[in-house]
C-alpha cells in the first residue's frame, strides 16, 4: 500500500466512530464580528500602524504626487510595473538588490490590526521586489481600508501570492524585547490617500 | 514520532529538580513568559467577541478532522492544480528520505529553512546531514539554538532559556562574521544575525519549511512570522519544500478569519504578526513541494479523549501561563513540544514506553490555566487525567489502588475500614509514613483520622 492510501486509511479506521457532522461546515457557530462597526477607518488604521512603529502620512489624494516625492527624497526606488500615473518621483531603480528602497500600492489594508496586504497585482511589485530593499513606502488609498481581519480575507484573491505587512521587520527573540529591522524591510513608510 | 530530541533522558520530575537549581534559568524564564502573557491578555481583552471566535476555531478544527481524509485529498487536487507536487510520509524516516531525496535531486549542499515545528519532530536537520546536506535555520531563535548546539525550549521562542549575554557569547564564538565589539544590546545582535545570513538568503536555491495552515478547498499554504527569515526562504530560492502535519489543515479559505485572530494574538501578544506569506502551489517560477507528514498523527486521531489536541495551532500561549513550565523550562519534557500541549501531545505521539514519556502526564497540578488560554479549547487537563490513567503504574500501586477500591465499593467494608482507621489513629504518624508511603508525606501532612466516622456519628445520632 502506497504511503497516501495507508494514511487515509488509518484516518478513517480513526474516525470510524465519531458523530458525522455532515459534509459541508454548516454546523460551525459564527457568532464573531464579521464586519468592524469603525466611525473612522483612516484615523484607526494610521493609529495601529503606528503602534509598530511604522512611519504613516495621511495626504489628500490630489497631493499624492507632491507626498510621495517627499517621501522619496532623492532615493533610489524600485518602481514597479503598473504602478498608478503620476506616484514615480523620478526613474525607477531596477535592481530590488542595490536598491534604497520600493514604492508599491497595495490591495486591501485592516484598520483593526494595521495591516496592509500586497497581492502583487498592478503596482505592488514581485514578492523579492518588496522584501530585498531596506525600505518599503506603500500606499494605501482611503477605499482599500475595511474594519477587521474577515472583511479583508473576503476581498482577497487566494489564487494569488499574498502578503500581509503589519509593520516593519521585528523580532522578540532576545528576552522578548521587540527589535524593529531584520531582515525584511527596517522602515516601513505608509502613505494613505484621502 | 522519532526519539530525536536528546534534550534529556530520565524523567519530568528529575529532569525539573535539576532545572529548578538553575537561578539564572529560573529568572529568564519567568520575565519573558510573564512578558509575554501580559501582552496577549492586553490584545485579547480587546476584542470584545474572543470567546465566539474561540468556539468557531474550535468547531472548525473538530470539523475537520472529522474529515480529514476528503480534506487531504481535496487538498491534493488543489495543490496539484496549481503546479505543486505533494507527496506523503507515514513517519519521520519516510519523511526525511522525501526531503533528502528532493534535495539531492538539485544538486544543491545547502539548503535555508524557516523555523518549523515539523521539521524539528522528525529530527530533518540532523538526517539531512548524514546526506551530505547541511540546513542552515534562519528564525533568530533557532540560529541562536543551532549555534549554540543546544534544544530549543519553547514553541514560540525557541531560546527563551538564554539571556542576551549569553547570546552574544555563542554569536562571538560560533558566527565568524560577528563584529569583534558586539554588545549584548538586542538591536546589535540582530543586526549581527542580519548580517550574517543576508548572503546566505541571496545564494540559496533550496529552503524548506512548515506551514501555520493548509487550506483545502484552494490548495493555499499560510506562514505567520515576524522577521522577515520567512519571506526570504519562502520567495528567493528557486526550490520550495513544505512540510506539514495532516491536521494543519482548514476546509475553506474563509476559515482563515478566524484564525488570523486567534493565532498572533495568542502566540507573539500582537494584533497581528509582522509578516503573514500566502502561496497555491508555484508562484512565480518556483518549483514546490509539500510533504504531507503523519508520524503518529493519525493514532492520537484514533483516541477519543485525547484527539482534541490535533486541534492545537503551537501558538504557545499554554507554556506562558503555566507554573510548572515556568519553573522547570522546556528541556525537561524532553521534546520538541514542552508545557503543557507536550505534557498531552508527546506521549501520545511517541507513545508512553520510555520512562520520560510515561511521566509527562503527571508533569502538570492540573491547574486549568492553559484550558484558559487555549485559542481552540483543548481541554488540556482533561487529557493529563485521562493518560494518567494510561500511563504504566508501578505493582505496589496497582495493588492499592485495587485494595482501595475494594472498600470503598461497599459501604460495609468501608465502614469497617474507617472503624479500623479510628482506634488504630494513635498509631499513624503526623508528618512522615513510613516505607514506600513516604513519599507522599514529602510534601504533604497527614490528614486527622478523627475518633468516629461520621457516618457513624449520623447512625448514632438518628438512633437516639
Amino acid at each position: 500500500m502506497s504511503a497516501r492510501e495507508e494514511i487515509l486509511a488509518r484516518i478513517r479506521t480513526a474516525v470510524a466512530g465519531a458523530r458525522d457532522d455532515g459534509p459541508a461546515d454548516a454546523g460551525i457557530p459564527r457568532g464573531y464580528r464579521a464586519v468592524r462597526q469603525v466611525d473612522d477607518l483612516v484615523e484607526l488604521f494610521a493609529e495601529r500602524v503606528r503602534d509598530y512603529r511604522a512611519i504613516v502620512h495621511v495626504v489628500p489624494e490630489d497631493d499624492l504626487t507632491a507626498a510621495l516625492a517627499r517621501v522619496a527624497g532623492g532615493r533610489r526606488l524600485v518602481l514597479p510595473e503598473g504602478l498608478p500615473g503620476g506616484w514615480a518621483p523620478g526613474p525607477g531603480h531596477a535592481d530590488p538588490y542595490t536598491a534604497d528602497g520600493v514604492l508599491t500600492a497595495c490591495a486591501v489594508a485592516v484598520a483593526e490590526t494595521g495591516t496592509i496586504v500586497l497581492d502583487h497585482g498592478p503596482g505592488q511589485g514581485t514578492r523579492a521586489e518588496t522584501l530585498v530593499p531596506d525600505h518599503h513606502v506603500c500606499v494605501v488609498r482611503a477605499a482599500q481600508i475595511v474594519g477587521g481581519v474577515p472583511e479583508a480575507v473576503a476581498r482577497l484573491d487566494p489564487s494569488r501570492p499574498l502578503t500581509w505587512i503589519s509593520g516593519p521587520s521585528a523580532t522578540s527573540d532576545i528576552e522578548l524585547n521587540r527589535v524593529e529591522g531584520v531582515h525584511g524591510p527596517r522602515t516601513l513608510e505608509v502613505v494613505i490617500a484621502t | 514520532m522519532s526519539a530525536t530530541f536528546l534534550g534529556m533522558p530520565g524523567n519530568f520530575p528529575k529532569n525539573a529538580a535539576e532545572a529548578v537549581q538553575n537561578s539564572q534559568l529560573r529568572f529568564n524564564l519567568r520575565k519573558a513568559t510573564h512578558t509575554i502573557r501580559d501582552k496577549r491578555a492586553a490584545v485579547v481583552g480587546e476584542l470584545p467577541d474572543w470567546q465566539e471566535l474561540r468556539a468557531a476555531g474550535k468547531a472548525i478544527k473538530d470539523h475537520t478532522l472529522r474529515h480529514l481524509d476528503r480534506y487531504l485529498l481535496q487538498l491534493e487536487e488543489a495543490v496539484t492544480r496549481a503546479g505543486g507536487t505533494v507527496h506523503w510520509a507515514r513517519d519521520a524516516a519516510e519523511a526525511n528520505r522525501i526531503v533528502a531525496d528532493l534535495v539531492k535531486a538539485t544538486g544543491e549542499t545547502e539548503v535555508v529553512k524557516v523555523k518549523s515545528m515539523a521539521t524539528q519532530e522528525i529530527g530533518l536537520n540532523e538526517a539531512l546531514a548524514k546526506e551530505g546536506v547541511t540546513a542552515y535555520e534562519t528564525d533568530l531563535a533557532e540560529l541562536i539554538v543551532q549555534l549554540g548546539d543546544d534544544f530549543p525550549s519553547h514553541i514560540l521562542v525557541p531560546a527563551i532559556h538564554r539571556n542576551r549575554s549569553e547570546i552574544r557569547e555563542i554569536f562571538l564564538r560560533e558566527m565568524p562574521d560577528a563584529p569583534a565589539g558586539l554588545s549584548d544590546d538586542p538591536a546589535a545582535l540582530a543586526e549581527a544575525a542580519r548580517l550574517h545570513l543576508r548572503e546566505r538568503f541571496l545564494r540559496s536555491k533550496v529552503a524548506i519549511s512548515g506551514a501555520n495552515f493548509m487550506i483545502a478547498e484552494t490548495g493555499t499554504l499560510v506562514v505567520l512570522e515576524s522577521e522577515g527569515n520567512g519571506r526570504m526562504c519562502l520567495t528567493l530560492p528557486r526550490t520550495l519544500i513544505s512540510v506539514v502535519g495532516i491536521e494543519k489543515l482548514l476546509p475553506t479559505w474563509r476559515d482563515l478569519e478566524v484564525f488570523l485572530q486567534l493565532l498572533p494574538r495568542s502566540s507573539t501578544g500582537e494584533r497581528m504578526n509582522p509578516y503573514t506569506s500566502m502561496w497555491t502551489g508555484s508562484v512565480e517560477g518556483q518549483d514546490f513541494h509539500l510533504v504531507l507528514l503523519d508520524n503518529g498523527r493519525t493514532g492520537v486521531l484514533a483516541d477519543e479523549v485525547g484527539r482534541q489536541a490535533l486541534r492545537c495551532i503551537r501558538c504557545s500561549a499554554c507554556l506562558n501561563v503555566c507554573p510548572v513550565y515556568e519553573r522547570a523550562g522546556g528541556h525537561a519534557y524532553g521534546s520538541v513540544y514542552p508545557g503543557p500541549i507536550g505534557a498531552i501531545l508527546t506521549p501520545q505521539l511517541r507513545g508512553m514506553s520510555s520512562d520520560l514519556d510515561a511521566s509527562l502526564p503527571f508533569a502538570s497540578s492540573l491547574c486549568g490555566a492553559c484550558y484558559d488560554v487555549c485559542p481552540v479549547a483543548i481541554d488540556i487537563p482533561e487529557v493529563l487525567v485521562d493518560l494518567r490513567a494510561k500511563a504504566p503504574h508501578g505493582a505496589a500501586e496497582r495493588a492499592g489502588m485495587k485494595a482501595a477500591g475494594w472498600v470503598l465499593n461497599s459501604e460495609r467494608r468501608l465502614g469497617a475500614a474507617q472503624r479500623l482507621a479510628s482506634r488504630m489513629r494513635r498509631f499513624v504518624p503526623k508528618r512522615r509514613l513510613p516505607g514506600p508511603l513516604a513519599a507522599w508525606t514529602d510534601t504533604r501532612d497527614v490528614p486527622d483520622i478523627p475518633e468516629e466516622s461520621f457516618r457513624d456519628w449520623w447512625e448514632r445520632n438518628e438512633r437516639a
